[in-house]
C-alpha cells in the first residue's frame, strides 16, 4: 500500500444531494453505514448473498456490500431510511412487516423491504410465487418466509387499490 | 474496506485499453460480482484494478445490419432477461440469464465478466456456446473476434490478451434464426446457487416439425470449462424426432463430457444428470420448436 487513494464523489441520497471524499477501497455498505450514519444498511454476509445490505441505485436494488462506493458518484440511492414520511412515521411496507409478524429478530428486514419496494414501485400483480423470486435474494434465518410475502402482498393489493381508486 | 492497491477508473474503451497496456499488472472489474468476493477471500490482496464500470456505452443489445445480435460486455443478466429483442429472437438466453444467483446479483452482474472469468457453471455460457457466439475483443491494435469455444483455455483461463478488454458478444443471425432453444441449471436450490451442472439444447427441425435439421448442446460444469459435445449434435443431425433419437442424443453427450466430483457433487451423480439434461432439454427443444417426441 504505497498511498490511500481517495476520491470526492456527489451522489443523491434518500433525496438529498450529498458530497463525501470517500477511500476508494470503501463499499457502498461500508460509506453509508459510516460516512452517513445509514445504519439499516447491514452487514450480513459481506459477500452478495444474504441481501441484508440491499439499497435502491436509481430504483433498482443491489447488494451494496459489493457495490464500490467510487461507482455511486452521480447516482440516487435510497436506504430504508429513505421511506420515513417528513414526519418520521414509517411506511406502508414497513407497518405491514409489523402486522403480519414478518420480523423476529429483525436484521434481514431492511433489505428485505428495499428488494419489496422496488416490486412494489413496479405497479403491478405479482403472484405469490413472483413475489418469492423477486426476493430471492434476500434471506432470512429465524422466521421463514411465509409472513414476508403476507406483508408483501398486502401492501401490493393496497397500493393497487389506491391506484384504481 | 476492500484490499485493494489502487483503482483505475476508465472513461472510455480507448481509455481501458490504455489503461491495460499502462498498467498489466491489474485486473479488470466489470460489475465485481466475482472480483469482490475474491478480494475479499484474499485471494486477490493488495490488487490494482481497472474499473470499466462507468463505460455505459457497452451495455446493452442491439442488431447490426447484417442481422448479428450485439450483447454489450457490460449488459447485466437483468437486462438480458428483460431485452426485447433477447425475448423475440433467442430467449432461451434470456431464460439463462434470470437463473442466475438473485436479483441483486442479477442487476450487478455482466455477461462480458461472467464469460471473461472462465468458470464453467457460468449460467449464460453453455446457451451462448450453443449458439457459437463470438467474444469482440477490443486491444490496441483494434478488434478480434474469437469464436467462444476457442476463447476458453482452461479452467478460469480466457484467450484475453494483456492489452484487451471484452467489448461485446456476437450472435449471427444463421446461429439463431430457426432454432428454438432450451436451459435447464440443476442446483440444489432455485435461487441463490451455483449448478452443480446445467445444459442448454437448441434444434431446428424441418417443415413438416419430423426431422432435426440440427441440433446444438453445451453444458457447464461437465469439464474444466463450459463445453459442446459434438457426439450429441452428430447423433441426432437429420434424424427423425422420435424417443430414440432423444435417447442417441444422451448417449453422444455422455461420450463427451468428463464432469469431476467436487465437494457439490460427485462425478457419477453428475454423469446421471448430464445424460438427463441432454433428454430433457432436448424434448423441450423440440416442443418449442413445434415439435413433438412420440
Amino acid at each position: 500500500m504505497s498511498q490511500i487513494q481517495y476520491k470526492a464523489i456527489t451522489f443523491t441520497l434518500n433525496g438529498k444531494e450529498v458530497a463525501a471524499s470517500i477511500d476508494v477501497r470503501e463499499s457502498l455498505a461500508d460509506m453509508l453505514r459510516n460516512e452517513f450514519g445509514m445504519t439499516s444498511v447491514k452487514k450480513g454476509c459481506e459477500v452478495g448473498e444474504c441481501g441484508a445490505c440491499t439499497v435502491l441505485i436509481n430504483g433498482v436494488p443491489y447488494d451494496s456490500c459489493i457495490f464500490l462506493a467510487i461507482w455511486i458518484d452521480g447516482k440516487e440511492v435510497t436506504t430504508l431510511e429513505g421511506l420515513m414520511d417528513e414526519e418520521g412515521n414509517i411506511s406502508d411496507i414497513q407497518q405491514a412487516f409489523i402486522d403480519e409478524a414478518a420480523v423476529q429478530c429483525g436484521f434481514c428486514t431492511p433489505g428485505f423491504i428495499m428488494s419489496a419496494e422496488h416490486l412494489l414501485r413496479e405497479g403491478k400483480r405479482y403472484s405469490r410465487d413472483e413475489i418469492r423470486k423477486e426476493l430471492s435474494g434476500n434471506m432470512c434465518r429465524c422466521t421463514g418466509y411465509q409472513n414476508i410475502v403476507n406483508a408483501v402482498e398486502k401492501t401490493m393489493e393496497k397500493r393497487l387499490e389506491e391506484k384504481e381508486a | 474496506m476492500y484490499d485493494i492497491n489502487h483503482i483505475y477508473e476508465a472513461t472510455s474503451v480507448e481509455h481501458a485499453v490504455q489503461l491495460r497496456v499502462e498498467q498489466p499488472q491489474a485486473k479488470i472489474i466489470s460489475g465485481g460480482s466475482d472480483i469482490l468476493i475474491s478480494i475479499r477471500a484474499g485471494e486477490m490482496a493488495g490488487c490494482d484494478l481497472i474499473s470499466i464500470f462507468r463505460l455505459d456505452e457497452l451495455r446493452g443489445v442491439t442488431l447490426d445490419e447484417d442481422g448479428t445480435l450485439r450483447i454489450g460486455a457490460l449488459t447485466s443478466f437483468t437486462h438480458l432477461a428483460n431485452d426485447p429483442l433477447i425475448k423475440e429472437l433467442i430467449p432461451v438466453l434470456g431464460e439463462a440469464a434470470d437463473a442466475v444467483g438473485g436479483p441483486q446479483v442479477r442487476n450487478i452482474g455482466t455477461i462480458g465478466g461472467n464469460t471473461c472469468n472462465g468458470v464453467t457453471s457460468a449460467d449464460t455460457a453453455s446457451t451462448l456456446l450453443a449458439h457459437d457466439a463470438l467474444m469482440e475483443l477490443t486491444g490496441k491494435d483494434g478488434v478480434r473476434l474469437v469464436p467462444l469455444t476457442e476463447f476458453y483455455l482452461g479452467a478460469k483461463k480466457v484467450d484475453l490478451r494483456p492489452d484487451e478488454i471484452a467489448t461485446a458478444i456476437l450472435i449471427r443471425r444463421e446461429n439463431y434464426q430457426g432454432y428454438f432453444g432450451h436451459y435447464i441449471k440443476y442446483a440444489m436450490r432455485n435461487a441463490m446457487d451455483i449448478a452443480t451442472s446445467a445444459c442448454s439444447v437448441n434444434v431446428k427441425l424441418s417443415e413438416d416439425k419430423k426431422t432435426i435439421l440440427d441440433a446444438r448442446i453445451g453444458y457447464g460444469v461437465a469439464g474444466p470449462v463450459p463445453m459442446r459435445t459434438p457426439s450429441a449434435e452428430q447423433a441426432v443431425k437429420d434424424k427423425p424426432v422420435s424417443a430414440d433419437t432423444v435417447e442417441a442424443f444422451a448417449a453422444g453427450a455422455l461420450e463427451d463430457v468428463n464432469p469431476r466430483t467436487s465437494w457439490r457433487a460427485t462425478k457419477e451423480f453428475r454423469l446421471q444428470i448430464q445424460g438427463e439434461l441432454a433428454r430433457r432439454g432436448l424434448t423441450e427443444a423440440i416442443q418449442r420448436a413445434g415439435g413433438k417426441v412420440s
